[in-house]
């Protein structure tokens, strides 16, 4: 069965082409996906990202049962503050990253990937035994919408949303608004490399708030865009891909996520032991890596240190806003003091050069 | 001109004497995405049917041009490899890829099934 967002018949209208992702029909583009790549680079763009799972947890014991449940040190956060955090399984591989908002003393909401929003609920439902909190789902309620590029704050800001100034809200915070007097959450989070905002909305007001905000973002270069944008976006801003980068077969170390998991915490957590126990000296980690000319590396392709396959890319694209080939693998630590690295590209083997991620990183 | 036929492999063909013009349909490029390389035989090229003759690829994907029956290629088109967004704007003008002369008849379909095909 496939699940429809809030947004679905409005895409339709847009002329989107639908693609199957996670057991959803989403927008994988609407005309271009360069051209809109380019739109969140230079002005804005908008995603439906309703497919997401919105999880609330809330109780007097709810930072202490997050900082048990997820990798990273929770129950510290600020008001307002957001969090990008792993849930891990005991033997220290990734269920999910996740960004937890806190909302209020007790009160959180962590959002995790559609793939992996039925574990995440199964496994906080499984780890709150014994703390004084409740997991709710809230997933089918909530629709997400997010405006992301350097105009994205000049358009959220003209859509009627009641809220405290915009320019009042940093990065990586979020605060309450009012859209046509239904409560909603305004975050200033991506997954693009740009500055952007992420609107939680109730799915009834999904249709307005996103019909008025491409309305308002028109004149400033809002373009719609799909998932094909959106996964190159965040490629270039070196951003990990559930499935791709991570998964329960990498320790969040491997995926150079390390100083994501709080060892500094007092508290133990689900995965700790695992993760102090550290992976093995030759386990694969995750670099970067650029190639010449046009062709990309893509996920599956392998990865020769000379003549010995020694990896194999998880993501990779020929990055729009560069103009090079950008590609995230896996591959033998040694691999990475090579000078002699190349890509399988179906036969061809394409010269590749190991570098620092992210990619892309936005002007301050 | 004659007109235009199609195959299951979402290209299309055009033949003009011997030679037959073959190219990517249109529904085949919208599916495939800004295209951003294409890889081209080489001319005399000989090839059997169902054999790739090239790539085309996207940012997110990778399309093959698969010859839809046997013979051999007379004609590439340059212009695609040097602008390979011709294959987005213009995929059954400008946007041709291969000239061949085919060797067998290809299995095509006409106009309607490849709509029907696509719906």
């Amino acid at each position: 069965m496939t699940a429809m967002t809030p947004l679905a018949q409005v895409h339709e209208s847009a002329g989107a082409l639908f693609t199957d992702f996670a057991g959803w029909q989403m927008p994988v583009k609407y005309t271009s996906e360069l051209a809109e790549h380019q739109a969140v680079r230079t002005a804005a763009g908008m995603f439906d990202l309703s497919h997401m799972g919105e999880i609330r947890v809330q109780g007097a014991e709810a930072g202490a049962f997050l900082d048990m449940a997820f990798a990273g040190r929770l129950s510290t956060m600020k008001l307002g503050q957001a969090k990008y955090t792993l849930l891990l399984a005991e033997n220290g591989g990734i269920l999910d990253d996740v960004i937890v908002y806190r909302l209020g003393d007790t009160n959180y909401l962590v959002v995790a990937n559609a793939s992996n929003c039925a574990t995440v609920l199964e496994q906080l439902q499984q780890r709150v035994a014994g703390f004084d909190a409740t997991v709710a789902d809230e997933s089918s309620e909530t629709a997400l919408i997010a405006v992301q590029g350097p105009a994205s704050a000049e358009i959220v800001s003209a859509a009627g949303i009641e809220s405290e100034p915009l320019d009042g809200l940093k990065y990586y915070r979020a605060m309450e608004g009012i859209f046509e007097g239904e409560d909603m959450l305004i975050a200033r989070t991506g997954y693009t490399g740009e500055d952007g905002f992420e609107l939680y909305v109730p799915n009834h007001a999904a249709v307005s708030l996103w019909e008025t905000l491409a309305r308002v973002g028109e004149s400033k270069g809002l373009q719609l865009c799909g998932l094909a944008a959106r996964d190159t976006l965040r490629l270039e801003a070196g951003m990990p891909l559930y499935g791709n980068e991570l998964g329960l077969d990498w320790l969040p170390e491997q995926a150079g996520l390390g100083k994501v998991v709080a060892l500094t915490k007092d508290e133990d957590f689900i995965g700790r032991k695992a993760v102090e126990q550290g992976a093995s000296a030759d386990a694969p980690v995750l670099v970067a890596l650029t190639a010449e000319g046009r062709r990309a590396g893509r996920s599956g392709y392998p990865v020769f240190d000379g003549d010995q396959e020694v990896g194999v890319v998880t993501s990779g694209a020929l990055s729009p806003t560069l103009g090079v080939p950008i590609a995230m693998a896996y591959v033998h630590p040694a691999a990475r003091d090579s000078s002699e690295l190349s890509i399988d590209v179906r036969g061809k083997r394409i010269p590749a050069t190991i570098t620092s991620l992210p990619f892309y990183k936005r002007e301050a | 001109m004659t007109e235009m036929q199609y195959t299951k492999d979402h290209e299309w063909i055009r033949a003009e004497g011997d030679i037959a013009t073959v190219g990517i349909t249109d529904f085949a490029q919208n599916s495939l995405g800004d295209v951003v390389y294409v890889d081209l035989p080489e001319v005399d090229q000989e090839f059997t049917a169902g054999e790739s003759l090239g790539e085309i690829e996207s940012t997110k994907s990778v399309g093959e041009l698969f010859a839809p029956a046997a013979g051999t290629v007379v004609e590439v088109n340059d212009a695609v490899a040097d602008d390979p967004t011709l294959v987005n704007s213009d995929p059954t003008g400008a946007g041709w890829l291969v000239k061949v002369r085919f060797s067998e008849q290809p299995e095509v379909l006409s106009a309607d099934e490849y709509a029907e095909l696509t719906k």
